[in-house]
């Protein structure tokens, strides 16, 4: 996850790159991820389009998580590309902090900042990137009025005005913060400490959390793993009231049921490999593989 | 006998504190024995925090070398004697005529006390959830200021009570400074108004200064609680 030039990263970038297919919104190719002998991802390639609701289902162990987390290279691959929108994450020329802008992730931990407030939470990353865009501009404006000084009047560059400020920025991303908590019905949870939440409380906010960065799509390691059966379902019914507004989404799930109702693909994964994918109904209801029979008929 | 004695080293408490000629000596004592604290605690702070991050980056060829480096400075400066490092310093490194040896010693504590330090604020970082790293990542904050927002400010919590503890063992230890030459804190204070042609006793000033000691050690706690207080505030709430 640290993007530093060791060896390891730089032979991904040595692996042939296939074209890119624009239509879709990640393209993992030949994704290989190992930790020392053992083989955690075995060549995996695999498109997510716009909107697609992704299920990844299998049993402990299978490298749904690590899949996940290589989507947005929280683990670097061993081998193999990972495309966001046209972009090559696994490249280090990409600058992967703008990328993972566009990609929420949700973990089991929730892992909300325990230092900072909820509203914090939430707008620490909005207001931080919001304002390092205001100094970007503020650099560029200042650099074309130092072009304008040595130019005759006639040919003076345009010098676009500031449309924001600082105080705008964080004004907005705390507005838009409190919007999206009283949405869940924590509005009045604003000025807490994550500490005092509970675990459904908490993983609500980290939803809301990756949410204010506007993603283009939702990472979910395992929501409601961590959490006590009767919260499960708070989480769940947030997850699903996103998947129906369009959100593109991939879930690493045990909760059958719900990968049923909400996926319109599920991957069924083991030993590294995606064994076998389709819609709800084909892997639940006429499974071929002999694995992914035995998984069901454990868990259902 | 022994009220005797209580008899006349209580008049020669009273005697170190009204007399000018001596109680000018204590609050000399006092204030280099804080001058030379103060300035080697931040100087060990400073180099603490400089080494702990250098520390805690991952192994990749820009930092085998730095890592390599702080690695040895650690490891010397634990395994050697503080007095043995303040005479190569005061003997061998600043045997300048005239190079005043309270900067040398705030030199040898400072680069001593820096050494226990980053270890403590090493420890303090990595005892934070590897998910903390990874939530701020994932937003796309960059390792820097997730690092500065987001760990350090939970570490520092957990490391406030060692580096009190280290603290407190530096001003204790800067006694040892006048091993290295004359340097007027406040234990050769105690030993020069003892002599035999001042004062012609140890014990009343040897318990004044271990009282004034004691009042410094107690106030940094005092602060030191405060400080931790504070920081826990996100705890309770």
């Amino acid at each position: 996850m640290k993007r530093n030039k060791d060896e390891k990263f730089l032979k991904t970038e040595k692996t042939p790159v296939e074209p890119f297919d624009p239509s879709a919104l990640i393209e993992v190719q030949h994704l290989t991820k190992s930790f020392g002998e053992l083989k955690v991802l075995d060549d995996i390639s695999e498109k997510i389009f716009h909107g697609e609701k992704i299920a990844v289902i299998g049993p402990s162990g299978s490298g749904k998580s690590t899949f996940l987390r290589c989507l947005n290279v929280l683990e670097d691959p061993t081998d193999g590309h990972v495309f966001f929108e046209g972009n090559n994450l696994c490249n280090l020329k990409v600058d992967i902090n703008v990328q993972r802008r566009r990609m929420g992730m949700v973990f089991q931990q929730f892992n909300l900042f325990n230092n900072m407030t909820v509203l914090k939470n939430i707008t620490l990353a909005p207001i931080h990137v919001g304002l390092l865009e205001l100094k970007k501009s503020k650099r560029k404006i200042f650099a074309l009025k130092l072009k304008n000084l040595f130019k005759s009047k006639a040919n003076k560059l345009p010098v676009p005005t500031l449309q924001t400020s600082a105080k705008k920025i964080k004004q907005d991303a705390e507005a838009n913060a409190m919007r999206l908590l009283n949405r869940i019905g924590l509005a009045d949870k604003a000025n807490v400490y994550p500490s005092t939440l509970s675990g459904g409380q908490k993983q609500r906010i980290a939803i809301v959390r990756a949410l204010a960065m506007n993603p283009k799509v939702m990472l979910f390691d395992e929501p409601t793993s961590a959490l006590d059966p009767e919260m499960v379902g708070e989480v769940l019914s947030l997850i699903k009231e996103l998947a129906d507004e369009g959100m593109t989404m991939v879930i690493v799930t045990h909760e059958m049921a719900f990968a049923r109702e909400v996926a319109t693909r599920v991957l069924f994964m083991d030993g590294g490999k995606i064994q076998e994918q389709g819609t709800p109904e084909q892997i639940f209801g006429s499974p071929t593989n002999a694995r992914l029979k035995e998984f069901l008929s454990k868990v259902l | 006998m022994y009220t005797q004695i209580a008899a006349n080293t209580f008049e020669q408490i009273i005697t170190i504190f009204s007399k000018p000629e001596y109680s000018n000596y204590l609050w000399l004592g006092l204030g280099t024995t804080l001058y030379i604290s103060v300035c080697a605690a931040l100087l060990g702070i400073l180099l603490g925090t400089l080494v702990a991050m250098i520390k805690i980056q991952p192994d990749s060829k820009v930092w085998v070398a730095p890592k390599f480096i702080c690695g040895i400075y650690t490891t010397v400066i634990r395994g050697t004697p503080m007095a043995l490092q303040l005479f190569i310093m005061a003997f061998v490194i600043f045997a300048i005529r005239g190079f005043p040896l309270e900067i040398t010693a705030i030199l040898a504590f400072g680069i001593n006390s820096g050494a226990y330090v980053s270890e403590n604020i090493r420890a303090g970082i990595l005892s934070i959830d590897k998910g903390q790293t990874e939530a701020g990542r994932a937003l796309g904050l960059s390792s820097g200021y997730t690092l500065f927002r987001i760990i350090i400010p939970q570490g520092m919590k957990n490391v406030i009570p060692a580096i009190g503890n280290e603290l407190i063992a530096l001003i204790k230890e800067t006694s040892i400074v006048s091993m290295a030459g004359t340097v007027f804190d406040l234990t050769y204070v105690a030993k020069v108004m003892g002599a035999p042609n001042e004062l012609a006793t140890y014990l009343a000033p040897m318990l004044v200064v271990a009282v004034f000691y004691l009042i410094i050690v107690y106030a940094l706690t005092l602060v030191i609680k405060l400080i931790e207080r504070r920081l826990r505030k996100s705890e309770k709430k």
